[in-house]
């Protein structure tokens, strides 16, 4: 219904995947120097780079957890929240953290257990969406905005929107880090690790404020709908080749990392967005170790 | 065997334990010796695994006093093994089998290990496994062996703190015969050999007729307590049910209990 609703306004954006009057010439080292001359190419591969390395250790703990469908709803809080950061004027990310965060403490307080969440997160899920309905309503002339964020928009971030980004990966990370024992513990088998004193529900409400802020980063370049591109699927292959924790998240980062990389090449040259190959690219991964690992 | 000399590990005095309306059991005082090896028994809802939550400190009793080492029982307390009622591992995950028995040692460490820390983890666990017979598994998946095998694995993952009280919540469910009777002789060598104190809940008496010294019978809100040959007989059991309980006795000392489920729900 949105994305039908072509505004004015989508224009200078669409120009941007036209934008490049290079032509792809199978000279690689010169393609990519020619590409890299863009400022928005180089936001692009930062943010990217980022986004890659964080949804990619996060996502390997979605897997393990089972928490897949958790990601999911808090992406789409952030989708709400985006709108109603745009609707009060303010930058996107600042209401998808503020809302991946509510979710992420409505569905961590209400389902007590990680594997048997998935009632109380489709209800979390669905009051949120609907207050996003609500802020789209209340904004005319929503259509691109509303576009990007459902499907990613790489292409147009900004200087401060990288630094946003860097900056939340960080802290990201160093949280996960000091969490990162209890927490695969409690991944792996949460009966053994609560009798062993760890504080499961802390770890679990904890993590799930992480990947908030790991979706809300990965929105950018995926958008709401794709995030599973970013972070389940990469994981998901992981899961199914590492045999030690750490192998896992670095198989998830390289594949992550990897898919980004080469989407954003591609999509240079060719008229198609970013997203779309991302999640074609991850697919096909998934798909063969699968079939590898069967 | 030594319980008549041994120092109390587990002593409960009128003990009540219940959930919201509903009291699970109450006026239960025992006590467990160093080096025995009780089975838990009785229908299922009775509040058997309460039992271990209580001994684990997840759980507080209504009223009463309950020690585990001479203190109040507290979360996070490393004498205590425990491996918990098990439900399916994720067949999804490659994770081998030696890092899911590292973690039993590593509760209440924060941050990442040092690759020299894991090292040394590893060979722990390692040992562990083979103090189970089941070195061979280390390296292959977790979720694609069997249930025997698991069991074997959760009991080296819990034996690799080296606790004082061994906690098995049904490690005999959805075994076959000779996997349970295999089980049964390495639980009982590895609390001889350790003298660890084990507490093992089971459904089915049978196979650990041989090797318990002890039987906690929990029925009816109450907790029956002494040598299986005190508590395993008609009128220690219908005392307790509160009604006609017969306990048979086939030639090779087998034991079936009549009477006792039908008149109670099977709570869960």
């Amino acid at each position: 219904m949105i994305l039908e609703d072509a505004s004015p306004s989508s224009a200078p954006k669409k120009a941007i995947y036209t934008m490049s009057s290079t032509v792809f010439s199978w000279n690689i080292v010169s393609d990519i120097a020619a590409m890299w001359q863009y400022d928005f190419m180089q936001h692009a591969f930062e943010a990217g780079t980022i986004v890659a390395i964080v949804a990619g250790i996060i996502g390997y703990f979605v897997v393990v957890r089972r928490s897949s469908f958790a990601a999911h709803a808090l992406s789409h809080a952030g989708f709400t929240g985006a709108a109603g950061a745009v609707l009060l004027g303010i930058s996107p990310i600042f209401g998808l953290f503020a809302f991946t965060s509510i979710g992420a403490i409505l569905i961590g307080v209400l389902g007590r257990k990680a594997a048997s969440r998935d009632v109380q997160i489709g209800v979390v899920l669905a009051f949120l969406l609907g207050v996003g309905v609500l802020f789209i309503s209340l904004y005319q002339g929503y259509a691109t905005e509303a576009y990007s964020l459902l499907f990613g928009e790489i292409l147009g971030i900004s200087m401060s929107d990288v630094w946003t980004t860097l900056i939340a990966g960080v802290l990201v990370l160093i949280v996960f880090a000091v969490m990162y024992r209890p927490l695969l513990f409690t991944s792996l088998d949460e009966d053994i690790a609560e009798g062993k004193g760890v504080p499961v529900f802390g770890i679990g409400l904890a993590f799930m404020l992480l990947i908030a802020a790991a979706t809300s980063i990965a929105v950018q370049v995926v958008g709401v709908l794709l995030i599973f591109a970013l972070m389940v699927t990469p994981a998901a292959s992981a899961a199914r080749l590492a045999r030690r924790p750490i192998d896992g998240m670095l198989i998830s980062v390289g594949i992550a990392l990897f898919a980004t990389w080469v989407s954003l090449f591609i999509s240079f040259y060719l008229p198609y967005p970013v997203s779309f190959f991302i999640t074609a690219i991850t697919f096909v991964i998934y798909g063969s170790v699968r079939l590898a690992t069967r | 065997m030594n319980a008549e000399s041994g120092a109390s590990i587990i002593s409960a005095h009128d003990l009540a334990v219940g959930y919201g309306e509903r009291m699970l059991w109450d006026n239960a005082s025992f006590s467990i010796k160093k080096g025995e090896f009780v089975g838990v028994l009785g229908p299922n809802g009775a509040g058997k695994t309460t039992l271990f939550r209580l001994l684990l400190g997840l759980a507080q009793p209504r009223s009463g006093e309950l020690e585990v080492f001479g203190k109040k029982p507290q979360r996070g307390n490393e004498k205590i093994g425990y491996v918990p009622q098990r439900h399916a591992f994720d067949q999804e995950l490659a994770i081998e089998t030696l890092e899911i028995v590292r973690l039993g040692a590593c509760a209440g460490a924060w941050g990442f290990d040092l690759p020299k820390e894991a090292d040394r983890e590893r060979e722990n666990a390692m040992k562990a496994l083979k103090d189970v017979g089941a070195e061979h598994l280390a390296h292959r998946p977790l979720g694609q062996l069997s249930g025997g095998e698991q069991q074997r694995v959760f009991l080296a993952q819990a034996l690799s703190g080296n606790p004082e009280l061994l906690l098995l919540d049904e490690p005999l469910a959805n075994l076959d015969i000779r996997r349970e009777s295999e089980l049964v002789q390495l639980i009982q060598s590895v609390v001889r050999s350790r003298g660890v104190t084990a507490l093992l809940i089971a459904h089915n008496i049978n196979p650990l007729l041989p090797v318990l010294d002890r039987v906690m019978y929990i029925a009816n809100g109450r907790i029956a307590t002494g040598t299986p040959e005190e508590v395993l007989t008609s009128e220690t059991l219908s005392k307790l049910y509160d009604t006609q309980v017969e306990v048979l006795r086939d030639s090779r000392g087998r034991i079936a209990i009549v009477g006792a489920e039908e008149g109670h729900l099977h709570h869960e």
